[in-house]
């Protein structure tokens, strides 16, 4: 047991921290609210190697762990930066294992070509509200059987984004369309497994992303708390909010460490991995969204208005785990995971 | 980073539970459970003749030749039966202190008679008019030539019917700021002018309320210096949060998990099937988990030499506010079976009922949670301090 990240682990953490604070401030994020993506940032990224690090050395990676990923992943929520990158890093690491997706990688590493994952099994060669549907060239999406990977071609955006509550560039993906160029990456229970597993690499990596956002409502949330003034006094010395602010530190500590552990189960612990990537994920939207929900209270009137950038932070809360699909079945889903499984392996052993 | 935990006592491990086998009686859990003391004098007697009380002090004061990591799988070993020694970790506890800060003299004389299983301490801080204030303690210290005389009087001074002594907060002067007008006394119990009275918790453990009028006793028995009582606590705090260990065993989503296979319903169905249950139990798990990881990191902050007060708060506050709900929660999942009282049945819903009473005191005791907010809100958010009285002499004339 060592708690404290190691000098490496540090060095990205800083790295992406400063990375994102200068590349994604409140200004950008407002600026690309109405596509939801920011080509310049998507550049960006791709030029700091981000999309494709978590792939081994000769595959166009850095061979970074799940955790250098999650830290990554952490500072990226933190600055709401509207670019995939999550879905990117997912869809990479699925595309790297088979032969038609080994072909795209420098184009992947590059930021020439945007992939994504349709984070629920198509129905009718559809995948509905596909993350980036938008703006991605390249889709990696569960098909009945088959692992498939679709690639288009032209301009971005390819078509407008739904209109949606976390500005995201979501749109539905037809993979029906003649211009599709479809090919298998896997079948059968290979395709399924695979698929299964970037899910769970797509819940550890959106934790991350919810726990650095929380983290950043929650210093919003305390700065505005010291200087807005109420009854003669700064709002922040009431108890009504102290504690309340200091039920979401505890919470949001705590989160920080599961997401941690779930990612570094990735690696080192797969007989958990599962179990912690969906504790991660739920405990992550339910701590995020409470976290937002108490910080724009606490801006009072204001937190209501689109001036203030806590709304942002609110609005995106809730909609990004919601991609996955109802956060019931994420519960039910752990719940088979851990109550279920054939070789049942109690979390405290 | 790295989550694998350790058992830092994994060496010891097979010797301990051996050792618990041989010396544990049967009828302790239960006798425990149904007088509410959680302290059996017949186990400390045989920690102490087998040297497990005094491992780890220093030689000259009285310690013995048993690795301390022998004393401390032992005693998880008892805990992990679910039996308290309650006795011994306050004795503990406060010797650790004196080891800190006590005299020379004091350091033998009361650490080799703790080792021997003479000394019991209980812990004599709060008071009927103040709890998480505690420095507003009004129990009167007052120096007579070489004695001290006090009176005054504690609230939930746990134990004191089998302890030998009580650690007592005193206030010794009354014309400075409440914290600094402190000290700290060894006072034995068999005193006179001392009171010893039940109080009964809904948790079932006896308690007490303790009493003292013109107590004697003689400065040696005074622990630090006079008015510096304040220092000392927090010495003892310290060793507190330092006994924090990583829960054993399933958590109570496993056992709820275990008792919902075991059950069904009317219509046949298996309660584990039901998806409002499902759902109920992993949210018990996720919080469990995060529970077990603030544990874990206490535990390595104090390994690695650090002081976790923000950490220690934080886990203290998180922990025992959701193990309360998760009780209350399984209560309502397994219903009308769940309200009979039976603690030593060995059933889950009974398991259940009496750790739901026991739990209530947890976010009372020891810093209630409304105290961790504090904590956290001053030390890690940087939030206005808004104690209304803070620094400022305790009001006078004492009535008690």
């Amino acid at each position: 047991m060592d708690l404290a990240l190691t000098d490496e682990q540090r060095s990205v953490q800083e790295l992406f921290a400063d990375f994102f604070s200068k590349e994604s401030p409140p200004e950008r994020v407002r600026a690309a609210e109405a596509l939801g993506f920011d080509q310049s940032l998507w550049d960006a990224v791709a030029g700091v190697g981000a999309i494709t690090m978590g792939l081994p050395e000769d595959l166009a990676g850095a061979g970074a762990s799940t955790l250098d990923l999650v830290l990554v992943a952490e500072q990226f929520g933190r600055r709401i930066a509207a670019v995939p990158l999550i879905e990117a890093m997912v869809a990479a690491q699925v595309l790297a294992r088979t032969e038609p997706g080994q072909v795209l990688l420098d184009e992947l590493a590059a930021g020439t070509l945007i992939p994504t994952i349709a984070l629920r099994p198509l129905v009718a060669g559809v995948a509905r509200l596909a993350p980036a549907g938008a703006v991605a060239d390249v889709l990696v999406a569960l098909d009945g059987d088959e692992l498939v990977m679709v690639r288009r071609d032209g301009q971005r955006p390819h078509q407008q984004p739904q209109r949606n509550l976390a500005s995201a560039p979501i749109a539905d993906w037809d993979l029906s369309a003649p211009s599709s160029q479809r090919a298998v990456l896997a079948s059968g229970q290979q395709a399924r497994g695979s698929y299964s597993d970037a899910l769970s690499m797509w819940r550890v990596l959106t934790a991350a992303a919810l726990a650095g956002l929380r983290r950043e409502a929650l210093d919003i949330a305390v700065s505005y708390v010291k200087v807005r003034e109420a009854f003669g006094v700064p709002i922040g010395h009431f108890q009504a909010i102290q504690h309340r602010l200091a039920d979401l530190f505890g919470y949001g500590d705590a989160l920080q460490l599961l997401v941690y552990e779930a990612g570094w189960a990735r690696d080192a612990d797969p007989a958990r991995a599962q179990a912690l990537a969906e504790m991660s994920f739920l405990a992550a939207s339910e701590i995020a969204f409470l976290t937002c929900r108490e910080a724009l209270q606490f801006h009072g009137g204001y937190g209501f208005t689109l001036e203030y950038d806590i709304q942002m932070y609110f609005r995106r809360a809730k909609a990004w785990p919601l991609a996955i699909g109802p956060l019931r079945d994420s519960y039910q889903h752990l719940a088979g995971s851990l109550f279920d499984a054939p070789n049942r392996q109690s979390l405290q052993e | 980073m790295e989550f694998e935990p350790e058992d830092q006592y994994a060496a010891h491990r097979a010797a301990a539970r051996a050792w618990v086998a041989a010396n544990v009686a049967d009828g302790w859990l239960e006798e425990q459970e149904v007088t509410g003391n959680y302290h059996t004098p017949e186990l400390h007697l045989r920690l102490a003749r087998d040297d497990l009380l005094g491992a780890g002090w220093p030689a000259e004061f009285g310690g013995t030749a048993v690795d301390p990591g022998f004393a401390r799988a032992v005693f998880q070993e008892a805990l992990g039966l679910g039996l308290r020694l309650d006795g011994w970790f306050s004795t503990e506890m406060v010797l650790d202190t004196v080891l800190h800060v006590g005299t020379d003299e004091q350091k033998r004389d009361m650490l080799s008679a703790g080792a021997r299983g003479e000394m019991v301490i209980a812990l004599g801080y709060t008071e009927p008019s103040c709890g998480s204030d505690v420095a507003a303690a009004k129990t009167r210290a007052v120096r007579d030539g070489d004695e001290w005389v006090i009176n005054g009087s504690k609230m939930f001074t746990s134990t004191a019917q089998e302890a030998s002594h009580v650690f007592l907060l005193t206030r010794t002067n009354v014309d400075v700021p409440k914290h600094r007008g402190l000290t700290m006394f060894m006072v034995p119990l068999d005193s006179p002018g001392v009171e010893i009275r039940p109080v009964h918790t809904l948790g079932g453990q006896r308690t007490n309320a303790t009493f003292y009028s013109d107590v004697r006793i003689p400065d040696q028995l005074r622990i630090g210096p006079v008015d510096g009582g304040w220092g000392v606590m927090r010495v003892a705090l310290i060793y507190e949060r330092g006994l924090s260990s990583p829960p054993v065993g399933p958590t109570w989503a496993d056992r709820g998990a275990d008792w919902a296979r075991s059950v069904s319903r009317d219509d046949g169905s298996r309660v584990i099937d039901d998806p409002v249950v499902r759902e109920r139990l992993a949210r018990i798990a996720i919080e469990s988990e995060m529970t077990r990881l603030l544990t874990m990191r206490v535990a390595w902050a104090v390994q690695t030499g650090a002081m976790p007060a923000v950490e220690g708060a934080v886990l203290k506050l998180l922990a025992n506010e959701s193990a309360q709900q998760h009780l209350s929660a399984l209560l309502d999942l397994i219903g009308e079976e769940a309200v009979i009282q039976d603690p030593t049945s060995g059933s889950f819903p009974q398991a259940v009922e009496s750790s739901f009473r026991k739990a209530v005191f947890t976010t009372i005791a020891g810093g209630s949670s409304e105290i961790m907010r504090e904590i956290i809100a001053e030390r890690a958010l940087g939030l206005p301090k808004n104690r209304p009285a803070l620094g400022r002499p305790v009001a006078y004339p004492l009535t008690i």
